[in-house]
């Protein structure tokens, strides 16, 4: 049941043959080597496989990989270039909003998607925490990770600065 | 990996309605947010996939030259969210679009996929048949029109053939011109829950009248259902106090609600009354009606 896929994973075009019977995390994790890209619950609750498909935040355990054919994805691994963290994930450990870290690669692409959409406008906490809440965090309290997201928010320049 | 057992790709809506009528075991896959799930739990009745996840023709939102608003199927509830048309006409179905699952679901879920799932938690369920929604279904025979109200036949049981496919849900100017609404998903956590009720009212108010009042509920009863009994105790009245608390009152005529491991039915009776207090003073609000 395989078929052939063209996708662009941070930035790379990759063409590749998947079986149609694999979620996005599998082929991105198994086949690819992805691994920040975490099952957790593996149905699209937990938030650990939290991935961007043309920019829009999904859960990868519950997205087929056929759909990706012709869709550029991202994951934390293409989110620092020249060994620089992006704006957000230098947030993260400047705020030790990382503890043990399993659900740290899907809440860092979740405070990206919301950071650059909404950069440059007046945000509440509670949005904040709303575009939050596909993401568990079980270390956290979240309190820190809402904290990156305004300190982002504020900060001049474009998230990969 | 799923256990899909064949796949196809539909690239329009008569082409998956050819597969789906080629494999009568084939069912069709949009979001996938629950279907996929219950594949995974290894559903056999899922095995055969006709894929229509992000059709075009499924995904328009407007209004048309009869003045009528046509929501695609394929609306996903982030779409539904950013539409303007739907923030302006169809105010409770945005703010219910706002309360399902959470951000990554919203992103990938479709309305047409929460209305034909046939569940009685279904957020966007109460708002569109508050509305008098009409479905726009299309078969191998060609076009068909089902008010909402006669789709849901029982717990995840809709009237929709195997090789039919839901379009879109179409509502005539008459109900949403001069309406205004509200909806509130009463649930255990703010996010990421299924409604322990739902509840949107949509209504009309003119010189301190309650002109029209149409109330609908999530999990109230085995299908989402409209409270025919407690509008027509609202309709043409004026507005006062002891209106509402009649409007409370009322609701209890039209509700069968069950005991779950959400909650117990005693529990969602006082939910009802109190939800629907609260959200028909909210739309009447909007409406700009006060009381007498």
């Amino acid at each position: 049941m395989n078929r052939m896929i063209h996708l662009t994973v941070n930035g790379r075009k990759k063409s590749m043959a998947i079986d149609i019977r694999s979620s996005l995390l599998e082929v991105l994790r198994d086949q690819m080597g992805l691994t920040s890209i975490k099952q957790g619950c593996g149905v699209g609750e937990c938030g650990a496989c939290t991935i961007l498909v043309d920019d829009v935040l999904i859960d990868s355990c519950i997205y087929l990989a056929v759909w990706a054919d012709g869709k550029s994805i991202r994951t934390v691994e293409g989110e620092s270039r020249h060994n620089t963290l992006s704006a957000v994930q230098q947030a993260y450990v400047d705020e030790g909003a990382v503890q043990c870290g399993f659900c740290t690669p899907g809440l860092v692409m979740a405070t990206t998607a919301f950071v650059e959409k909404n950069k440059g406008h007046a945000v509440t906490r509670e949005a904040i925490r709303k575009a939050h809440a596909g993401n568990t965090c079980r270390c956290t309290g979240y309190q820190s990770v809402i904290t990156v997201t305004e300190k982002c928010l504020q900060t001049d320049g474009e998230p990969n600065q | 990996m799923f256990p899909i057992q064949s796949y196809e790709k539909a690239d329009s809506v008569d082409d998956a309605i050819r597969l789906l009528s080629a494999n009568p075991e084939a069912k069709p896959i949009a979001g996938g947010t629950d279907l996929l799930i219950r594949l995974r739990d290894g559903k056999k009745a899922f095995g055969h996939l006709v894929d229509i996840h992000d059709l075009a023709e499924l995904k328009q939102c407007a209004i048309d030259a009869a003045g009528t608003l046509l929501i695609g199927s394929g609306v996903r509830f982030s779409d539904a969210l950013a539409s303007d048309i739907i923030r302006n006409h169809l105010p409770h179905l945005h703010t219910a679009a706002g309360t399902v699952g959470g951000p990554q679901i919203r992103n990938i879920a479709t309305i047409g996929g929460n209305i034909c799932n046939g569940v009685t938690s279904a957020d966007s369920a109460s708002p569109l048949l508050a509305s008098e929604a009409q479905l726009i279904i299309q078969g191998p025979a060609g076009r068909r029109e089902t008010p909402l109200s006669d789709f849901f036949m029982g717990p995840g049981k809709v009237a929709l053939a195997q090789n039919e496919i839901l379009i879109a849900f179409a509502i005539s100017r008459e109900n949403y011109r001069g309406y205004a609404g509200d909806y509130y998903k009463f649930a255990m956590r703010e996010a990421m829950d299924i409604a322990t009720i739902g509840c949107a009212a949509t209504c009309k108010v003119s010189n301190h009248t309650l002109v029209d009042l149409r109330l609908a509920l999530g999990v109230a009863a085995p299908t989402p259902i409209r409270c025919r009994h407690a509008e027509s105790v609202a309709r043409g009245q004026p507005l006062t106090e002891e209106l509402l608390k009649k409007i409370e009152t009322a609701v209890a005529e039209d509700v069968n609600p069950r005991t779950s491991w959400r909650a117990s039915k005693e529990f969602r009776r006082h939910i009802i009354k109190e939800l629907v207090g609260r959200v028909v003073r909210n739309a009447i609000h909007q409406a700009g009606g006060t009381n007498q």
